[in-house]
């Protein structure tokens, strides 16, 4: 199942509802790419709530769509990353070191704000 | 070939009667523990009682105890069966552990009741050595079974509460506090191994899920000492804990682990330490955007 992007404000949630295969992934990236531009957005959040395995194409694909996301302007937080998702992935090395990580959906939106506040300051 | 035949008959046959006649010897020697079982019964616990073992029982205890054992023992001499003594054996450890008995003791009162008997055998039968060596040959075999029976079950109890302290303890010694919204302690003592520290995140992370925590401090001032392998854990840790969207600051690092850890060439680049607890606590909660001020000095009083 495609996983559904939602526009909310200045931001666009991308909320996963199922595991996805490796095609619909690489979808995902494409239509955040897409719409990003289309909607002027300042944030992306990737929610992995329902996720119970991340393997690593997984995660590379998102690492690629929050480097594509930062040249496109915005900022990406991913968020929902379970206990046992998490212990996984750092035993196998998959560490997402340069992407901002939130808890979840609320957490990533107070993310977002300060980063795009922060942003503004500087202007 | 007829003659081999033969022989292997003959051997066969003679082995046959050999377990005959033990089977004989030991309904015989029970025979002779029943009737003497008072007068036995009572020198062995005397001998335990001289011996100094089971001081932390009193003479009335060591008796029926040594009842219990002297019953136990007599009937695997007469049925082979040592599966009611293995259970006898259990209740007795775990009743007599907590009251400070050493593995030594046991073994030395089995010996004991061993040796009282193999007397009493000795006395019966002196006059006919012959008949002494096959009574003895059929003793000593099922004797030192249950020995070895009753010494395997106390050490079997013991280890299984040492696994069963070393689980509370593994337990007791990862609490994960909160100490401010969102901010949790996470205070390590003792050794950390594999297994601990797989516990350690695992705990951490749901406790970082339950509190919804952005900051944890971990400290390891009660950590002795830190190799490659506990650091490669910390390392993971902090990770695990920032892909669930919370930092870590790891606090207490002495002297000593700063340069081992430095010296065996761990990359600590990704951990934010801070030299002590406290210090750990202020910078969370200036990440928390706490803001700790000192109460106003009371103004000093005029005198008049």
């Amino acid at each position: 199942m495609r996983a559904p992007i939602l526009k909310q404000s200045q931001y666009l949630i991308a909320s996963i509802q199922s595991a996805l295969s490796d095609e619909e992934l690489l979808q995902l990236r494409d239509d955040l790419a897409r719409d990003v531009g289309r909607y002027r957005s300042r944030g992306v959040i990737i929610d992995v709530t329902v996720l119970d395995v991340m393997d690593s194409f997984a995660v590379r694909t998102l690492r690629a769509i929050a480097h594509m996301i930062r040249l496109r302007g915005a900022e990406t937080v991913i968020v929902g990353i379970q206990a046992e998702v998490a212990f996984a992935m750092v035993q196998l090395g998959l560490t997402l070191e340069d992407i901002t990580t939130a808890l979840d959906l609320e957490e990533g939106l107070a993310c977002l704000n300060r980063q795009v506040a922060g942003a503004r300051h500087v202007q | 070939m007829t003659t081999e035949i033969r022989s292997h008959a003959e051997a066969r046959h003679t082995r046959a009667d050999a377990t005959d006649a033990t089977a004989a010897l030991l309904r015989e020697l029970v025979a002779h523990l029943r009737k003497n079982r008072t007068q036995l019964r009572e020198e062995w616990a005397r001998r335990i009682t001289e011996s100094k073992l089971l001081t932390a029982m009193t003479r009335e205890e060591i008796f029926a105890e040594a009842t219990s054992v002297y019953d136990n023992y007599v009937e695997v001499l007469e049925t082979g069966s040592v599966e009611a003594l293995q259970a006898y054996a259990r209740n007795l450890s775990e009743r007599i552990i907590p009251r400070g008995v050493e593995t030594h003791e046991v073994l030395g009162i089995v010996l004991l009741l061993r040796d009282v008997l193999a007397r009493s055998l000795f006395k019966k039968y002196q006059a006919d050595f012959a008949l002494l060596n096959s009574v003895l040959d059929a003793y000593e075999p099922a004797a030192n079974r249950i020995a070895n029976t009753v010494a395997v079950g106390f050490v079997q109890e013991r280890e299984r509460i040492i696994r069963q302290q070393q689980e509370a303890i593994r337990e007791l010694s990862t609490p994960v506090l909160q100490v401010r919204d969102r901010l949790l302690i996470l205070p390590i003592i003792g050794v950390i191994d594999s297994l601990r520290a797989r516990q350690l995140t695992e705990q951490l992370l749901r406790g970082i899920r339950a509190n919804r925590a952005k900051v944890v401090v971990v400290d390891i001032t009660g950590v002795p000492s830190v190799d490659a392998t506990v650091a490669n854990h910390l390392v993971q840790t902090v990770d695990a804990s920032r892909l669930m969207g919370a930092n870590v600051i790891v606090t207490g690092l002495s002297s000593e682990i700063a340069q081992t850890l430095v010296t065996i060439g761990v990359d600590l680049s990704k951990i934010n330490a801070v030299g002590d607890l406290q210090g750990g606590i202020e910078e969370a909660e200036r990440m928390l955007g706490y803001a700790v001020t000192m109460p106003e000095p009371p103004p000093a009083e005029v005198k008049a």
